[in-house]
C-alpha cells in the first residue's frame, strides 16, 4: 500500500490520473500536451515518464503496446484496497 | 531567405505519394527520378503555389531508429493546419487512417495525431479564430 500513497503524494501524478480518467489510453505525447496546456505542468517528457513509472509500479497505470505505439491506461483496482480497509460507504461501517 | 520546402522521411516513396495525395488530399508537384529514389514533393490543394512538402526516403539507418522512437511516444514529426478538425478526423478515419490521438481541445487550438502509414505520426491543428 505504501506504493499507492507515494503515487498520490505528488500533484503532477494526480493530474496524470485525472487526464487518463478523462480519456484512457494516451501516448506520452498526448499526456505531456494535456499536462502543459491544461494544468500548466511544463515538466520534461523524461520527468513525466518517471512519474508514469511510479504510477505503474503502484498498479494505477498500465502501459500497453499496440504495434509500434505505446499507450497508458488508468487502473482503479488498487484503490479497492483503501476502501476495503476504510469503507467509504456509511452502511458498511460497523 | 524564405521557406519553400520541408520534408518528411518516408519508408516507401510510392506508397507515401499515394497516401499524401489520395488520402490526405495534397497535390503532386514534383516526381523526378534521382537514381534509386525520386525527388517527390506535394502541395496543398488550397495553396498550390505555397510551401512544398518533400517525401524523402528514410534510407539512412539512423532515420529509422529516430522515427520508431518518435512513434512509440506518440510524437508527431510535423503539423498541418486544418479549418475543421472534427470533420477532417471523421473523414480520415472513414478512410482507415489510424489516429493515436483524437481531437483534443486545448482552448486556443485543437489538435489530433494520426499515422501516415510511412513511419511517421502527423499532427493536424485547428486554431481558434480570435
Amino acid at each position: 500500500m505504501d506504493d499507492l500513497y507515494r503515487a498520490f503524494a505528488v500533484p503532477t501524478r494526480r493530474a496524470i490520473l485525472d487526464e487518463l480518467v478523462e480519456r484512457d489510453g494516451q501516448s506520452l505525447f498526448e499526456l505531456c500536451g494535456r499536462l502543459v496546456m491544461k494544468h500548466g505542468i511544463g515538466s520534461s517528457r523524461q520527468a513525466i515518464s518517471q512519474h508514469l513509472e511510479v504510477l505503474e509500479s503502484a498498479g494505477l497505470v498500465v502501459v500497453k503496446r499496440e504495434g509500434r505505439y505505446k499507450f497508458h491506461w488508468f487502473r482503479g483496482e488498487p484503490l479497492q484496497a483503501i476502501t476495503e480497509r476504510w469503507p467509504a460507504a456509511p452502511q458498511k461501517r460497523k | 531567405m524564405r521557406l519553400n520546402i520541408y520534408s518528411v522521411m518516408v519508408d516507401d516513396q510510392a506508397k507515401a505519394l499515394r497516401f499524401y495525395t489520395e488520402v490526405l488530399g495534397f497535390q503532386k508537384k514534383h516526381d523526378i527520378p534521382m537514381g534509386e529514389h525520386s525527388w517527390i514533393t506535394v502541395v496543398s490543394a488550397e495553396d498550390p503555389g505555397g510551401t512544398e512538402l518533400g517525401l524523402e526516403p528514410d534510407a539512412h539507418p539512423a532515420a529509422k531508429v529516430f522515427k520508431a522512437a518518435m512513434v512509440e511516444d506518440g510524437i508527431p514529426f510535423t503539423s498541418f493546419a486544418v479549418d475543421d478538425i472534427a470533420a477532417e478526423h471523421k473523414r480520415l478515419e472513414s478512410l482507415g487512417v489510424r489516429f493515436t490521438q483524437p481531437p483534443v481541445d486545448y482552448g486556443t487550438v485543437t489538435t489530433a495525431v494520426f499515422d501516415d502509414t510511412c513511419g511517421n505520426l502527423i499532427q493536424i491543428a485547428q486554431e481558434k479564430s480570435a
